[in-house]
């Protein structure tokens, strides 16, 4: 009983189970709603993808992969987000200790991570459009635009969402459980980064 | 606060940090393999090594996939239900666009 008494009143544990015995499983419904969006997002970066291992040796007129990618650069950008998966973890970890001092901190800081992700995305695609890559240049600039600027996307809605809730963690302004709160943040942010890796993967590395 | 309060609360702090799971210890450990393994990945793409480029770097992939699922995102410690609703739609996707691809005679061609 001081047991459930305990985990009602932290309203977590790393099961997703405290303070949810009112859901039907169990767990927080907001979890499950999460882990279920990531799933399905699963299916749309999978559609994307495959779209552009079809399409990437379709470029009759303009440039190829071997002549716009630069590995190094994507090398460093990947580095850039993984560390960003780091540094959101900590965040979590520090939410769950109630240290919400060092949670904005570390929120903030995968921010500016994304930020310099998204940075380093926006400069990569100035540069292969002025090495002749544009949208409809062909089958493979069209497939690798949609791609890489989905994914884009999804990383500017993860720093929106980070610095969102730095100012409501600021504002005291999150409702229930800050460290739900947080660690569904950190999802999304986690799942962007898988994505990444298997796009880096995929589409850098594996030669045309 | 009292300093009894004060010891209290920390030690309410601290026990909820080990209860969550790992020390912060751990998770810079992961980095550092992540780090590890995407260099390794870098520097298979620069050398040649014949056939075993691909699944060698396919295996990389998935270890580093799977490091972040279960360790940065606590999938590993977690309620069974999340694990079914990620990996069910993860091999679903991989499923249908292997379909998908094959339909488009993609690996005949590769």
């Amino acid at each position: 009983m001081s047991t459930a008494v305990a985990e009602h009143n932290t309203g977590h544990d790393d099961h997703g189970h405290g303070g949810h015995g009112h859901t039907s499983t169990g767990l927080s419904n907001n979890k499950l709603a999460m882990w279920l969006f990531l799933g399905s997002e699963c299916l749309l970066f999978g559609g994307l993808i495959s779209t552009y291992m079809l399409y990437r040796g379709r470029h009759p007129k303009g440039p190829g992969p071997d002549q716009v990618f630069s590995i190094p650069f994507t090398s460093v950008s990947s580095f850039v987000l993984l560390m960003s998966s780091l540094t959101m973890v900590l965040a979590v970890s520090s939410a769950q200790a109630r240290e919400m001092r060092q949670t904005k901190l570390w929120l903030t800081v995968t921010a500016l991570l994304g930020a310099t992700f998204v940075g380093g995305q926006v400069f990569e695609f100035t540069e292969f459009y002025r090495k002749g890559l544009g949208f409809t240049t062909s089958l493979f600039g069209s497939s690798f635009y949609t791609l890489t600027g989905f994914h884009g996307v999804h990383v500017t809605v993860g720093i929106i969402m980070l610095m969102a809730l730095v100012g409501m963690l600021k504002a005291e302004r999150v409702p229930g459980d800050k460290a739900e709160v947080v660690e569904l943040v950190g999802l999304y942010w986690h799942f962007v980064d898988i994505v990444w890796i298997l796009i880096f993967t995929l589409v850098y590395l594996i030669p045309a | 606060m009292t300093t009894v309060e004060h010891a209290s609360h920390a030690a309410e702090s601290h026990d909820d940090h080990e209860h969550a799971g790992h020390s912060n210890k751990h998770y810079y450990l992961v980095a550092l393999a992540l780090a590890v393994l995407t260099g390794l990945e870098v520097l298979l793409s620069y050398v040649d090594i014949g056939a075993a480029f691909l699944p060698l770097l396919m295996i990389l992939m998935m270890i580093k996939f799977i490091m972040v699922v279960l360790e940065f995102m606590h999938l590993r410690r977690d309620a069974k239900l999340f694990h079914y609703l990620f990996w069910s739609g993860f091999i679903l996707a991989i499923l249908v666009y292997i379909g998908a691809l094959a339909t488009f005679k993609f690996f005949l061609a590769a």
